[in-house]
C-alpha cells in the first residue's frame, strides 16, 4: 500500500517472501478469522446493525488513535488525550447547560480547547524543552483535576445546581445530540462517519503530503529535519495541536452519545486509543505508526470484544483481552521481524 | 603455522555476494592490511572472525584448531577480539574510564559482589600497565577524546590475552597526532607478538603499519602486496581501473567572492580572521578535532553562530537565523557524521535514496503540498546516473547502501537544485577510495558556486581543494596554495 511496504515485499527469495506476507496479512487473517467465528458461533454477528455497533462503539478510541499515531511520527508522545477528551465533555456540558449556547456555538469552542492544550503542550516540550512524556502526562493530572472546578465534582446534566447555589438553565441542543445518535441513511452511524473522515484526511496529511514527510523525518532523525531546512519546532507543535483538536472531537462524539456530562467519562479512552496505534505498527507489517493501522487496530479489538460479549464472556475479561492482543501484535512486530537482514 | 587461515570463505545475501571463496592467512606478530572498496566483503569478513555472521561454505583455523564462533563472546573467548570504528559504545558515559576497562569483569559472575571504587582503580591501573598506556582512570568515559576510547578498547583486548586484534577503521575519527599515537601502540603490540587485521581507507595508516597489504574486490583477495607496499598499485587493484593523478592542477578563481567573513570571530576570545570564497572554487579547511572546523560551517549554515563578525552572500549581508534561512539563500551543508545529519533511520519514512534526497526540496518540488513520488524518484535517478550511485534504484533505501554511495546521495541531495555555497563537513568519513575519487569529481565538476570542505585529514584537502587552508584554535591560517599545503601533508605522517 505505501512504498516501504512494495520495497520489502519485492526483495526476493521465497521463504522470505511468505514470512513478509504474513508479517504484513496477520491483523487482517485474524480479523477474517474472527469475522467468521464468530459468526459460525453466533449467526447474530454478522448483522448489519451489530458491525455499525462495533465501529460505532471504536469510532472514538479510532479519532483519539489518530491523534497519538501522528504525535508517535513527530517522535512524541501525547498522554493528555483520554483527559482532553473527558474535559471536552464537561467542556461540551457546561456551555451548553450552564452558557445556554446551541450546538454551532458548542463545537467550535470545544474544538477550540482541544487545539489550545494542544498548543500548551507543544509549549512545554518544544520551547521549555519538557520531554514529552512528562509534558503531556502532567497535562493529564492538569486536566484531570480541572474539569471537575467549574461544578465542584458534580456531572453535569439539565438542572445543575452550581457552587454559587443557582440553578443552570440551558439543555443539550438536540442539535447537539444529532451528532452521536443520528446515521446516515438510516444505517452508518453519524460517529462512524467522522471517524472515516478523520481517518481519511489523516492518513493523506501523513502519507501522502509533504507535511506528512517532514512529521516523519522529524520523528525519525529531527537534527537531519532541522538541518535539511526543516522547520521541525513548527511541525512538533502541529502535531500536538491535531492530537489536542482531534481528543476534543472524541469528546464531542461522546458527549452527544451520553448526553450529559459524566465525570468519570474517558477513563479508558488513553489507553485503548494508545493500543490501537500500537497495534497499527503491525498492520502491513509497517513497524511504525501509521493512521491506517491505527484504524484497523481500534476495530480490531472491537471486533474482538463484541464477539466475546456476544458469546458471553464476562466483561471483567475485556481489559485481559486488549492486553493480549497488544503484546500478540507487538511480538509480531518486532520478533517476527528480526530475521530479516 | 599461521595463526589464522581462513579458507574458501563463501557468505551471500540474497543474490549478492559478499564473500567469494575468500582465502587469508595472518601469521602471529603480523600487522595484515585489509583494504578494499565498499562492498569488497571487508565488513562481512570480519563480522566472520568476530562471530556475529556464519560463513555458508569454508573454514577458519585458528592456531591450527577450527573455529567457528556462533555469537561475539566466544570470539573474545578463543583470542579474537574485535575494535569497531564506534567507539562510543566501549564505556557509559557518567562511569569512569576504570569502569569502562572493568566493565567486563563486572558481568563475570566469579568476581566478587560488591565493588569498591579503590579496587576498580587499582585492576584498571593494573591493566593499563600491563598495557602500557596512560590513561586517566577516573575521568568520566564521556569526556574521553575517541583516541583513548580506542585505547581502553585495546586494552580491554589485551587483558583478555587477545592473540589476533581487529581493528575496523581506527583512525576515521582521530587526529594525526593521535593517530601517530595509536600507530606507536600498536607497533609495540605486534613487537609482543600480537597479530593485528586492521582494515583502513588510509594510505597513510598502511604505510606507518602493515606488514603486509590484503586488496579485496567482489569478495575475494585479488592481490597481497608485500612491505615496501606499493599504494598506487594497490588502490588500483582495490577500485580495479587505473587512477588518475590526484586531481588536475588547482584553478585560480577570481572576480568578486560568493562568500565573505569580514572580522570573525568563532569565540568570543579567538583570534578574528577573513574568509573569501569565488565561484567555481573548491576551498578545503584542515585542522585537528576540535579546531572549530565544525563551529564555522554551522555558523555560516545558520545552525550555529559567530561570536563576532560579518557575512556577507554575493555581496548582501547575510545573517541566518535558522538552516531554513540559510538554505534559501542559497547555502546548503552535508554535515558530519552523514547518520546523524542527514538519513532516516532504517525502516523510517524517509529512508530511500529518492525521499532523502528530495526532504530539503519538497516545498520547491510540490508547491501543492502533496507528493508525487514520480518527481523525486526523477531526481534520484538523475543523481545515481550523474554520482554513479551504486544502488539498486530510486526506492532503495540508503540503508542497503555501502558508505561511499550514502555520502554520494547525501551530496546529491544538495546538487539537486542550484546553489551559491556549499559546505561539506568530513565528507570523506567512511568512504573508499573509489567512492572518494567520484565525489571528489562531482565536486571539482560544479562551477556555479563555491564549495567550502572541513576535513581533519590533509591528505584529503590536498586531493580534493583548489586551496587549502588550516584552521587552529577556532581561527584560519591562511595556507598559501601548493606549497603551503603539501607540507600540512607531510605533517601528517
Amino acid at each position: 500500500m505505501t512504498t516501504a511496504h512494495d520495497d520489502t515485499a519485492s526483495r526476493p527469495g521465497a521463504g522470505e517472501h511468505l514470512r513478509e506476507f504474513l508479517r504484513a496479512g496477520a491483523v487482517f487473517i485474524l480479523l477474517f478469522a474472527m469475522v467468521v467465528g464468530f459468526t459460525a458461533a453466533q449467526p447474530a454477528f454478522i448483522n448489519i446493525n451489530n458491525l455499525m455497533s462495533i465501529l460505532q462503539a471504536v469510532s472514538v478510541v479510532a479519532i483519539l488513535g489518530a491523534g497519538v499515531t501522528v504525535t508517535l511520527a513527530v517522535g512524541g508522545f501525547d498522554l493528555s488525550i483520554g483527559a482532553v477528551a473527558a474535559s471536552s465533555v464537561m467542556a461540551a456540558s457546561y456551555v451548553m447547560i450552564v452558557w445556554g449556547l446551541g450546538a454551532f456555538a458548542t463545537i467550535p469552542l470545544v474544538l477550540l480547547l482541544g487545539a489550545a492544550i494542544g498548543f500548551v503542550n507543544a509549549f512545554l516540550i518544544v520551547r521549555l524543552k519538557v520531554p514529552d512524556l512528562l509534558a503531556t502526562l502532567s497535562m493529564m493530572f492538569l486536566l484531570t483535576g480541572l474539569q471537575l472546578i467549574p461544578t465542584a465534582g458534580r456531572s453535569i446534566s439539565p438542572g445543575l445546581i452550581l457552587p454559587d447555589g443557582t440553578t443552570a438553565t440551558g439543555a443539550y441542543d438536540p442539535l447537539f445530540l444529532l451528532v452521536g445518535r443520528s446515521s446516515l441513511f438510516g444505517i452508518v452511524p453519524l460517529p462512524v462517519v467522522i471517524m472515516g473522515v478523520v481517518a481519511v484526511l489523516l492518513f493523506v496529511l501523513t502519507e501522502r503530503t509533504r507535511i506528512g514527510r517532514l512529521l516523519f523525518a522529524t520523528g525519525g532523525n529531527e537534527l537531519a529535519t532541522r538541518l535539511a531546512g526543516g522547520p521541525t519546532d513548527r511541525l512538533k507543535t502541529l502535531a500536538y495541536v491535531i492530537s489536542g483538536t482531534l481528543a476534543s472531537l472524541g469528546g464531542i462524539v461522546v458527549a452527544a452519545r451520553v448526553g450529559r456530562g459524566d465525570v468519570s467519562s474517558g477513563a479508558s479512552l488513553l489507553m485503548d486509543s494508545v493500543a490501537a496505534a500500537l497495534i497499527g505498527f503491525a498492520v502491513l507489517g509497517l513497524r511504525r505508526p501509521n493512521v491506517f493501522g491505527t484504524i484497523v487496530g481500534a476495530v480490531f479489538v472491537g471486533v474482538l470484544l463484541n464477539g466475546l460479549t456476544m458469546l458471553n464472556a464476562p466483561y471483567y475479561a475485556q481489559d485481559f483481552v486488549k492486553g493480549a492482543v497488544l503484546v500478540g501484535a507487538l511480538a509480531l512486530t518486532y520478533g517476527v521481524a528480526r530475521g530479516r537482514a | 603455522m599461521p595463526l589464522l587461515h581462513a579458507q574458501a570463505l563463501s557468505r551471500s545475501f540474497g543474490s549478492t555476494r559478499a564473500l567469494v571463496e575468500l582465502t587469508l592467512s595472518i601469521e602471529p606478530g603480523e600487522i595484515v592490511a585489509l583494504m578494499g572498496a565498499n562492498g569488497a566483503g571487508k565488513s562481512t569478513f570480519v563480522k566472520i572472525l568476530s562471530g556475529v555472521l556464519a560463513p555458508d561454505a569454508g573454514s577458519v583455523l585458528f592456531k591450527g584448531r577450527p573455529y567457528a564462533p556462533s555469537v561475539p563472546a566466544e570470539a573474545t573467548a578463543a583470542g579474537v577480539v574485535t575494535v569497531h570504528q564506534s567507539t562510543d559504545l566501549v564505556g557509559i558515559p557518567g562511569l569512569t574510564v576504570g569502569d569502562a576497562l572493568l566493565l567486563n569483569r563486572f558481568v563475570d559472575r566469579r568476581e566478587p559482589f560488591f565493588v569498591s571504587r579503590r579496587r576498580v582503580r587499582r585492576e584498571a591501573q593494573a591493566m593499563l600497565r600491563e598495557a602500557g598506556f596512560d590513561l586517566p582512570v577516573d575521568r568520566n568515559f564521556a569526556e574521553l577524546p575517541a583516541a583513548d576510547r580506542q585505547l581502553v578498547a585495546i586494552a580491554r583486548a589485551l587483558v583478555n590475552r587477545a592473540e589476533l586484534l581487529i581493528l575496523d577503521e581506527p583512525t576515521a575519527s582521530l587526529s594525526a597526532a593521535e593517530s601517530r599515537r595509536l600507530y606507536a601502540t600498536l607497533l609495540d603490540l605486534k613487537r609482543r607478538g600480537m597479530a593485528i587485521l586492521y582494515i583502513s581507507h588510509r594510505t597513510a595508516d598502511l604505510a606507518a603499519l602493515a606488514d603486509r597489504v590484503a586488496v579485496l574486490r567482489g569478495g575475494r583477495v585479488v592481490e597481497t602486496f608485500a612491505r615496501p607496499v606499493d599504494f598506487d598499485a594497490a588502490i588500483e587493484t582495490m577500485i580495479g581501473r587505473p587512477l588518475a593523478s590526484a586531481r588536475p592542477d588547482a584553478r585560480r578563481a577570481d572576480g568578486d567572492p560568493v562568500f565573505e567573513i569580514s572580522g570573525g570571530r568563532l569565540l568570543p576570545g579567538s583570534e578574528p580572521f577573513d574568509l573569501a570564497l569565488r565561484r567555481g572554487e573548491v576551498v578545503a579547511i584542515t585542522g585537528v578535532l576540535g579546531a572549530g572546523k565544525s563551529r564555522l560551517l554551522s555558523a555560516v549554515f545558520g545552525a550555529g553562530r559567530l561570536a563576532e563578525g560579518a557575512m556577507r552572500l554575493d555581496g548582501a549581508r547575510y545573517a541566518p537565523e535558522s538552516p531554513r534561512e540559510a538554505i534559501a539563500a542559497g547555502v546548503a551543508m552535508a554535515g558530519e557524521d552523514r547518520h546523524r545529519s542527514s538519513l532516516m533511520p532504517a525502516g523510517w519514512p524517509g529512508e530511500t535514496i529518492a525521499e532523502t534526497i528530495s526532504l530539503p526540496h519538497l516545498s520547491r518540488w510540490y508547491p501543492s503540498g502533496f507528493i508525487r513520488p514520480r518527481r523525486e524518484r526523477a531526481k534520484a535517478e538523475a543523481a545515481i546516473d550523474r554520482l554513479g550511485i551504486r544502488a539498486a534504484g530510486p526506492t532503495a533505501s540508503v540503508w542497503t547502501l555501502s558508505g561511499g554511495n550514502q555520502q554520494k546521495v547525501v551530496l546529491g541531495r544538495w546538487e539537486a537544485e542550484p546553489g551559491r555555497l556549499l559546505l561539506l563537513d568530513e565528507p570523506f568519513q567512511g568512504v573508499d577510495v573509489g567512492a572518494r575519487h567520484d565525489i571528489i569529481t562531482a565536486i571539482r565538476s560544479r562551477t556555479d558556486r563555491a564549495t567550502l570542505i572541513a576535513t581533519s585529514d590533509p591528505e584529503e584537502a590536498i586531493e580534493v581543494a583548489d586551496r587549502v587552508l588550516t584552521m587552529d584554535h577556532h581561527t584560519i591560517r591562511e595556507g598559501r596554495a601548493g606549497a603551503g599545503a603539501r607540507r600540512i601533508g607531510e605533517d601528517a605522517r
